[in-house]
Parts: C-alpha cells; structure tokens; sequence
C-alpha cells in the first residue's frame, strides 16, 4: 500500500515537472513584467517589513531592533494617534461615501445617451486623472478676502472677517473631504458606468413583468446583483484610494498641518521617510499601512460577496 | 455591448417609447440632483478654464468673478516668456516628458499584454497564485513601497537616469489585471484554430490577441499616462537636464504671486492633457472596463 501510493507521489511530481516544460512558452512570456513586478512590488513590501525591526537611517547598515519600532509607534508617537484616526476618517467617510457616489452617478448617467452621456462622464471623472489640479481648490479656500469662497461669504454679508480655512483646525478635515470627494470619481467610476452597459436588457423586461414597480426595485433586485463583479472591482479601488490620501493634505493643509489637523498615516510616513530619513521607523508606518490596506480590503470583498448571496 | 456607448441617438433620453419603471416626476428629481452634483463638480474646473484668461488685477480682485471681464492671452505670453527664460531650454522638458512617458507606456503596454495572455489563457501550475499576487499588489499603493523601492532604483544603479522612472512603470498592477480580464473574453476556438495551422505561442500572441485586445491597449496606455504624466520625478532626478516638464511646470506654479497668472495657465494645462487623452480614448476605456469586474 505504502508503496503504491509513493509512486503515486511520484508520478504527480512527475507530471507536474513536465506540465512546467510543456508550459515553457507561458513562463518567457511572463518573465519580463513578473522579473520588474517582483523588483519593484514584492521585494518591496518584504523589504518593508524587514526594515521595520531595524534602526535604519541609509548611511549606517541597518541595526536590529526588534519591536521597538512599533512599541514607540503606538506607545510614544502621539501624532501617529492623530494619523490613524484622521486615516480612518477619510477611510470611513470617503471610502463609503465615494463608493455610493461612484454607484450612484454612474447609474443616472446610464440612464442618458450619446454626447450628453460622454460630456458628463468627462466632467465627472476629469478631476481624478487632473494631477494636481486640485491647487485650483488653494484659490477658492485661500484665507484672505481673494479667497473664493471667503470673497463670496463676506459679498453675501455670512461673515464679517475672512476665516483662514485650512489653518483653522476644525475646517481642515470638512475641506480635504469635500476636495478628497471632488477628486475620487476615478476608476471604480467608469467601471461602473461600464458595468451598467453589460446589464442583459431582457432582465429589465422581464422584470417588469414580474412586477418590480419602479428604479429603485429595479436597481436593487436586477442591476446591481448582475453587475456584482464589477461592484467589487470598485471597492478595490476606492478604498486603496481613500487610505492613501496625502498629496492633497500636503498641499492644501500643509506638512505638517496646523495642529496636525490633517495628518494622515501617509503623510506621517513621508515625515520621516523623506524628512528625518528614519528609515526603519518610516518602514514601521508602512508596514502598518499595508497591513490595514490589505486587511479592510479583504474584509470588505468578504462582506460584498455575501450580499445578494 | 459597450460597442454603442457613444453612437449618437435621436433622443437624449435612451428607452424611446416606452420607459419601464420610469416615472416623470422620478426622472425630474434624479436630473434636477444630477445638475446640482454636475456644477459642483464643474465649476473648479471652469475656474480653472477661465483663470487663464483673466489678466493680472482680476485674478486678485474683490469679490471674486467666475468668467473673466476683459479675457486676454497675457498669462499665456508670460508663460511663454517665463518658458524661454529657463536655465535648461525649454524643449528638453519636452522631450523628457516624451522619453519618459512614451517609454514608460510603450513597456508596460507590451510588458502587461506579454504576461496577460499566459495568464488568460493558458493553463500551467501556479497561475492562480500568480493572479492572486496581482490582486493582492492592487489592494495596497505605491506610498506603502515607496522606501525600499528608492534603495532598490539605488542599488540597480539607475538612479538619475530616465530608467528610475520608467522601469517600475512596466509592472503597473492594474494595467495587467485589466489586460488579462479583458482578454479572457477572446473565444478559445480563434486560438486553438490558430495553433491548428502551427502558429507558435508567439505568433498567436501577435496576431490573434493583440489585434482583438486594441481597446484595452488604449486604456492601459491612457491610464499609465495619467499616472506619469503628473510625475515630478524629482524623487529620483537630481540633473537638471533629465527632468520632465511637469517639474518645470511646478517650478513655475511656486514663483510667488507675480507669476499667478502663468501659473493658471500652467493648471490648466496639466489638467486638460490627460482629460484630451480621455476624451479621445473614451468609448474604448469604458468597453475595457465591462470585463474589470472581479469574478471569484
């Protein structure tokens, strides 16, 4: 017995090994983007976490540390509290908020056609692939009487005084959501709105038949079980967007911000990766981005493909 | 399906006759909210549109205005003046920008099509693993890798090179994953009829899938555009001479308050490049998301 199912064994190994020859054609056509993906994505991250037990400051070889990083990141760093909360804001807010804006756009711009329907998409959708385009928001929040929003207030007699609105802790985190939404119509839009094309039309018929009255039955009971797919697809993109926000904390709020009102773990990152080049400490920061990144996106892919099911 | 995205239509409204499940009054408020979302939306980027055109003493005037009174070329001819006065000439920016994009698109465009089409449509060991990887590097941003990734351009000794930029373009995690959802809708039969008449896997690659994957080409093209286009590179550019026009651009946008006017028009053209390249990529981008969606 023992014998006959070692050879067994071996004769899977053995198909196994050829099915990698006879596969040859696949692997060289895979080498060259997997060869840069691995340099450029998956060293990294191992690098990353590597470096997070160390004291690494790129001129001295890295020193083993063991968990002090991470000790002082939740035990000493008080600011890292403030860039984990504001984080999850942005994550909680925007992430949820875009996603039903995404959701929701798309499926009333489904609803025209032809030019109107591309117009609207390109407007839509222009402020997320603008760069950084949104300083233009720098103008409208600027916090003297040229400011276009503070002009505006003042015209209309709602204030008296200018407000320096992103030196203003209170309203630094209302405007990067405001801006953050502005910028997030990315490409979990446009799957959407092609996801809503791929909708068997016949559905719709015979949806009316069996009685679904209005839209929103319609939308709830037909469109959005069949474009599943494409609703988790989008997931993936707004929420890996939303944890990643900085660059537009940076330039509107400044780094740091007033109070470190809109610190966020990137921007708290950036501090002392590019700023107090403390490189296993930043690699701690990191680390712990991923680690949330990766673990909200599976939980949310979890729980979206139970609905509906 | 998305074939018809953009073919214009008598009517602006889609179902004609009769619309199923769609009343008037319904039809008012969802359009009446759309409009309020639309300007909102739209209205920086008039902003940004029409602060191009203001001279000088409207961009600082009180109360602000939307659309200029006295529109005028001026911001574009100090633009232009500022442009020729730079240290390095100006169209080495240009032909940076060129390399470095055109570089970095043309590779991972071939680079991801490359790898998409084993993984679409072969069959070998470890191809779900491979795919999952994919996934999993689309589930976190470039901000988490960003260190190592400077150590490791460092230690390949391209660092102040235009490879910096452009190699870790090639492996741009959503391009693949769009590229070889995209080509899974290919039949099976084109190709194994292909390998009937002894074309190798190469051959097939070229002349069977590249020519039927033309929209999802064009939108990993406009997407890995986008992404490059607003890239400063001054992370791993040090030369003067290497850098790409958006640093210059940049450079301009932090003169100070005399160079507002320049720096509107700068804005705007970083925004309206890549919102051409959509416009002109559209119909193709949305028929290459029909198929994005993320099966089990």
């Amino acid at each position: 017995m023992k014998r006959m199912s070692n050879r067994a064994g071996n004769n899977s190994e053995w198909t196994l090994i050829n099915r990698i020859k006879r596969s040859k054609a696949s692997y060289i056509m895979m080498a060259p983007y997997f060869i840069l993906f691995f340099f450029f994505t998956v060293l990294p991250v191992v690098i990353s976490i590597v470096l997070s037990f160390t004291n690494f400051n790129v001129l001295e070889p890295p020193e083993f540390t063991g968990w002090a990083n991470y000790i002082r990141l939740f035990l000493d760093d008080d600011i890292f509290k403030i860039a984990i909360k504001n984080t999850l804001v942005f994550a909680v807010i925007t992430g949820p908020i875009s996603y039903m804006m995404c959701l929701l756009f798309a499926w009333i711009i489904n609803e025209f056609s032809g030019k109107v329907r591309a117009f609207l998409t390109l407007i839509f959708y222009v402020p997320s692939i603008s760069g950084n385009a949104y300083v233009i928001w720098n103008l409208i929040l600027k916090g003297d009487r040229y400011g276009i929003l503070n002009g505006l207030l003042l015209d209309w007699g709602f204030i008296n005084t200018p407000i320096v609105w992103m030196k203003t802790e209170k309203y630094v985190m209302l405007f990067l959501i405001i801006v953050q939404l502005w910028l997030s119509l990315g490409t979990g839009f446009l799957t959407f709105i092609a996801g809503l094309q791929t909708v068997d039309k016949s559905l719709y018929e015979a949806a009316a038949v069996d009685g679904i009255k209005n839209r929103w039955q319609e939308l709830w009971y037909i469109t959005l079980p069949a474009m599943k797919p494409q609703l988790l697809f989008g997931a993936v993109m707004q929420i890996t967007q939303s944890f990643g926000i900085a660059d537009v904390s940076i330039q509107l709020a400044g780094n740091p911000s007033v109070n470190y009102a809109g610190t966020t773990i990137v921007t708290h990152l950036m501090d002392y990766g590019s700023i107090r080049y403390e490189m296993g400490y930043a690699s701690a920061i990191a680390t712990i981005l991923f680690l949330l990144m990766v673990g909200s996106n599976r939980l949310v892919q979890r729980i979206l493909r139970k609905v509906g099911n | 399906m998305a074939r018809d995205y953009m073919k214009p239509r008598r009517k602006i409204f889609r179902r004609k006759k009769k619309q199923l499940n769609r009343s008037m009054a319904g039809n008012l408020t969802l359009f009446i909210f759309m409009g309020i979302c639309g300007v909102f939306m739209a209205l920086p980027l008039v902003l940004i549109i029409s602060n191009a055109f203001k001279p000088l003493d409207e961009l600082f005037r009180y109360p602000p205005m939307l659309f200029p009174r006295n529109p005028s070329f001026d911001n574009f001819s100090d633009l232009y003046v500022l442009m020729s006065n730079s240290w390095v000439p100006f169209s080495r920016y240009i032909i940076n920008t060129l390399i470095i994009v055109g570089g970095g698109t043309v590779g991972h465009v071939v680079c991801a099509s490359l790898a998409a089409y084993p993984l679409a449509k072969h069959n070998f060991p470890g191809k779900k693993m491979i795919f999952q990887m994919v996934v999993l590097s689309l589930m976190f941003s470039w901000q988490v890798t960003q260190i190592p990734n400077y150590l490791i351009i460092s230690k390949l000794g391209i660092n102040n090179t235009y490879g910096a930029l452009i190699m870790p373009a090639f492996s741009f995690g959503l391009g693949l994953y769009l590229m070889k959802q995209f080509m899974e809708q290919i039949p099976d039969s084109l190709i194994e009829s292909a390998r009937l008449d002894g074309a190798n896997e190469f051959r097939i690659y070229w002349s069977i899938i590249m020519p039927n994957v033309k929209p999802a080409w064009l939108t990993l093209a406009v997407l890995q555009f986008q992404q490059m286009w607003g890239n400063t590179g001054s992370q791993y550019l040090r030369s003067e001479e290497l850098k790409p026009l958006q640093f210059s651009l940049q450079q301009i946008v932090n003169g100070g308050p005399a160079r507002q006017g320049a720096a509107a028009v700068v804005t705007l053209i970083i925004a309206a490049v890549p919102a051409i390249f959509f416009v002109i990529c559209q119909s193709s981008i949305i028929e290459t998301m029909t198929t994005s969606g993320m099966k089990e």
